[in-house]
């Protein structure tokens, strides 16, 4: 497993995402009211770009007619053709068990800590001042 | 379905040229069919603009899914709707999944649909035209389907002979919803049109006819709306073969477009077994209603069929016949299939070969 | 298969008696209605998906002397009680009263019907069961109409027409369904059109054939409305019996019902499971007709294909010409689905049959007749 720096912090806001190339896949990075969660961008349905997908929310319903909406924001529904995924989870929400998105683990560390390595940055300088997304694959 | 097969499936990629035979070709705005209208119908366009039996001016009566019924990335960067530029088309799609042959099939507008008819076969001139002018000439690898006003025979089979000359219109489209189950015998100069030009009916999901789209009224749902885009293919196939039209014009081809197809074998068996009992009734149909769709009919496999047992896919093809297969992409709309992903097995060469290439090249007379 | 189909006392899940004139109906009609219908000369409420002639409508040998469909009680009781053996036979009336566009004359005719069905063949024969006929163009009435039948326990399923004004799941009949589910009663769904819209989304077909070809898309369209407008959410003890539908549409079906409802279930949320689980768990479907290819094997493809066995109800849909010979359970149906499709199933289905009989001697019997072991 190698801990490749992905963006500053600053970079992705609450509600923000970044797609970014690593290692030779492309992931998406999400900021989930300041929590940070990493997803391979490709649905496992048919293959299309799914963190280029709208973020939504989640509604449910106990019966026909109530709409009960929930953590706006969190669902992630396939550019393609809308399969709805959790973006904490990388799971599906009509086939959860089976049906899922590959995710990666996320860390924020501080500037200072990535200066001691040993951490793959991407193309941009890593400050000491700044806080960074890390993902591990 | 874990990614491991999806990455292996990917990789393998479909090696040879691929015939897609639904991509939908998209007017940057209304003004770009103008220069194929004459004045009269320019005026006409801008001042009425276009009107089907629908209860809304700028929207479907039922919602579509996603803005301009697309997929999210299929947007061109450089602006106008998805599949308004052939550019961003040919770097998004024919290019990267290898596609030898596009066939265009002009969705919206629907020049069949228009209230006024006279105005719907001017519009359906014009498309016809424009596809010929901002799509096949600058892209050969796309062809062109003859859009029609299919509710007016006469005026139909003018603009097929009109357009028939020009190489590069390789099919004839109609919608679905038509006024009357298409088999009727008002329809039945499109069909000698067809065979007389060595042309395929594409008959494509959609249109409005006004009729509720259930036997029992109107659905409530987008959700319903899309899949009775399978429902509405059965009874025209039903229409078709019981009225006897394929009795009557043994050349003509039909491929039938979005629809999917696994509800095809069940037709068939249905049409042979009540077709035996009250054959009285159609003694125009001398044979059983399944043998002339298994000589006429082509299905194009978009949306896929998805089983949860995988391998039911093919025991539905087997059914069908490979033979009678043909890939369709239906770029850029949101319930596209990817020609390397849409099949959930593996196929044989052959049969890979058969439904992306093969089979298409049969039904639409490519060389 | 005839041998071992007797020996297990089947219940037939779709028969259908003559349909009554009105010249029998009127002793069950209020002085009012009876007025009307004479003084009117109303008759001829033979629903049109059947015309008395067709050859689907009745098997030749299954005429009554007077060339109707369906012969009349004896007839029915030798071709479908005797030569089965059968233990119950649910009766379908098949009466325009559910396509009459005035709800009262509808409401009147519909009980007419019900009190005729009780009358005259119900108390004839104790192996008789009946669906509840009801005018669906007034939810109210029709409601009326099961609660006044219902307490009747032989009445055993409330009978809708497959196509009719609006998507049966709609909440204009939910009423409906709130009685049927409260009562204990399946919905029976019946192949047919009230013709009071057109019979495709493509018009009018021209032949007969067409129609009931184009029936199975009905009972697509109609299975796709209950499941989209949350009928078995709102209702998760009802049980839905689509009745004549031709059966092999089902497998691809619920390929594409599932397919969508993945890509759009958030249009209609409370539809929270796929729905193949949705009609695995509320939908049952009558045997006859079973649109298939005649060699067995390919018959066995499809059935599995359906992925429960639960869900075939056996009928012969007497005196409709489906089948020949013997072949009322038709050749390449699997061995093991026989006692559940002659027996358990529809006992499972309709609960009022299991009710009627006590568990112990039930138990007994099916362990004899080898159903269970």
């Amino acid at each position: 497993m190698v801990r490749h720096v992905v963006a500053p912090v600053a970079e992705i806001p609450p509600g923000g995402r970044k797609i970014v190339s690593v290692a030779g896949r492309q992931i998406g990075v999400f900021n989930v009211g300041g929590e940070f969660f990493a997803l391979l961008n490709r649905c496992p349905h048919q293959g299309g770009s799914l963190c280029l997908g709208e973020r939504i929310g989640l509604v449910l319903s106990d019966e026909p007619g109530v709409y009960r909406y929930s953590r706006p924001g969190e669902m992630l529904r396939c550019p393609w053709h809308g399969w709805e995924f959790d973006i904490r989870t990388g799971q599906s929400w009509c086939d959860p068990k089976r049906t899922r998105v590959r995710t990666y683990p996320v860390a924020i560390e501080a500037g200072e800590t990535l200066m001691k390595g040993p951490y793959q940055a991407e193309t941009f300088p890593v400050s000491v001042e700044a806080d960074y997304v890390v993902v591990e694959l | 379905m874990s990614d491991e097969v999806l990455e292996r499936r990917r990789e393998e990629g479909i090696r040879l040229g691929v015939v897609d035979c639904d991509i939908h070709p998209m007017l940057r705005s209304q003004k770009a069919l103008l220069p194929h209208l004459s004045r009269r119908w320019q005026e006409e366009l801008e001042t009425f603009g276009l009107r089907t039996r629908n209860p809304f001016v700028g929207s479907y009566a039922f919602p579509k899914a996603t803005p301009a019924l697309s997929r999210r990335d299929t947007w061109p960067p450089a602006g106008g709707p998805p599949g308004s530029d052939l550019g961003f088309m040919r770097e998004q799609h024919l290019d990267p999944y290898g596609i030898e042959t596009g066939i265009l099939q002009v969705l919206i507008p629907s020049g069949k649909d228009q209230r006024n008819p006279a105005f719907g076969a001017a519009l359906c001139a014009a498309l016809n035209d424009w596809q010929i002018a901002e799509w096949t000439e600058p892209e050969p690898r796309l062809k062109a389907s003859i859009t029609i006003p299919a509710e007016d025979a006469e005026a139909s089979v003018a603009e097929i002979g009109r357009c028939a000359r020009n190489r590069d219109f390789v099919s004839i489209f109609i919608s679905t919803r038509t006024a009357d189950p298409l088999g009727r015998k008002r329809y039945w100069p499109i069909f000698a049109a067809a065979e007389r030009h060595g042309l395929p009916l594409g008959i494509h999901t959609g249109g409005s006819n006004g009729m509720p789209m259930t036997p029992g009224g109107w659905p409530s749902f987008y959700f319903e709306d899309h899949m009775a885009n399978a429902f509405a293919m059965q009874p025209l196939l039903a229409s078709l073969t019981l009225e006897g039209v394929f009795e009557a014009f043994p050349q003509l081809r039909v491929v039938m477009i979005e629809g999917g197809f696994g509800w095809a074998p069940a037709l068939a068996w249905r049409l042979d077994k009540h077709w035996a009992r009250m054959r009285s009734e159609v003694p125009h149909v001398p044979h059983p209603p399944s043998s002339y769709i298994r000589r006429q009919v082509w299905f194009a496999t978009q949306p896929i069929e998805e089983p949860p047992n995988r391998r039911d896919l093919c025991t539905l093809i087997d059914r069908i016949g490979w033979d009678r297969m043909v890939f369709a992409s239906d770029y850029p709309h949101w319930d596209m299939d990817d020609p390397r992903l849409a099949f959930k097995v593996a196929l044989s060469e052959d049969e890979t070969r058969a439904v992306f290439r093969d089979n298409a090249r049969a039904a639409y007379g490519l060389s | 298969m005839t041998v071992q189909l007797r020996d297990l006392g089947p219940i037939d899940c779709d028969v259908h008696p003559p349909t009554p004139r009105m010249a029998e109906l009127l002793p069950y009609l209020d002085p009012h209605w009876r007025e009307v219908m004479v003084g009117r000369g109303i008759d001829g409420l033979e629903l049109a998906s059947y015309p008395p002639g067709s050859p689907l409508t009745a098997r030749p040998e299954w005429h009554g002397p007077d060339g109707r469909p369906g012969g009349d009680l004896e007839m029915l009781k030798r071709e479908v009680l005797e030569r089965w053996g059968v233990r119950y036979a649910i009766l379908n009336c098949l009466h325009g009263a559910m396509a009459m566009f005035s709800e009262d004359m509808g409401a009147a005719l519909a009980r007419a019907v019900n009190d005729w069905i009780a009358k005259e063949w119900l108390d004839r024969d104790e192996r008789f069961r009946a669906s509840i006929l009801v005018t669906p163009r007034s939810p109210e009435l029709a409601v009326a109409e099961i609660e006044r039948r219902a307490s009747d326990p032989r009445f055993v399923q409330v009978l809708l027409l497959a196509a009719g004004e609006t998507p049966l799941g709609r909440r204009a009949h939910w009423l409906i369904y709130a009685a049927a589910e409260r009562l204990g009663l399946p919905v029976g769904i019946h192949a047919g059109s009230a013709f009071h819209q057109p019979m495709t989304s493509l018009g009018w077909p021209s032949f007969v054939v067409e129609d009931y070809v184009d029936q199975a898309t009905t009972f697509q369209h109609q299975l796709l409305s209950l499941i989209a407008e949350g009928v078995f959410t709102k209702f998760p003890r009802l049980t839905v019996v689509l009745i004549e539908s031709g059966v092999t549409w089902l497998p691809a079906f619920l390929w594409r019902a599932t397919k969508e409802w993945r890509a759009l279930r958030s249009e209609v949320p409370w539809v929270d499971r796929s729905p193949i689980e949705i009609v695995r768990d509320h939908v049952r479907l009558t045997l006859q007709p079973v649109d298939a290819p005649a060699e067995p094997e390919r018959l066995a493809a499809v059935i599995e294909e359906l992925g429960s066995d639960d869900l075939l109800l056996f009928s012969t849909d007497y005196p409709h010409w489906q089948w020949d010979g013997d072949d009322a359970l038709p050749p390449g149906l699997p061995e093991r689905l026989l006692s559940k499709v002659a027996v358990l199933n529809p006992r499972a289905t309709y609960r009022r049959l299991a009710a009627s009989e006590p568990e112990e001697s039930v138990r007994e019997e099916s362990v004899a007749r080898g159903i269970v072991s």
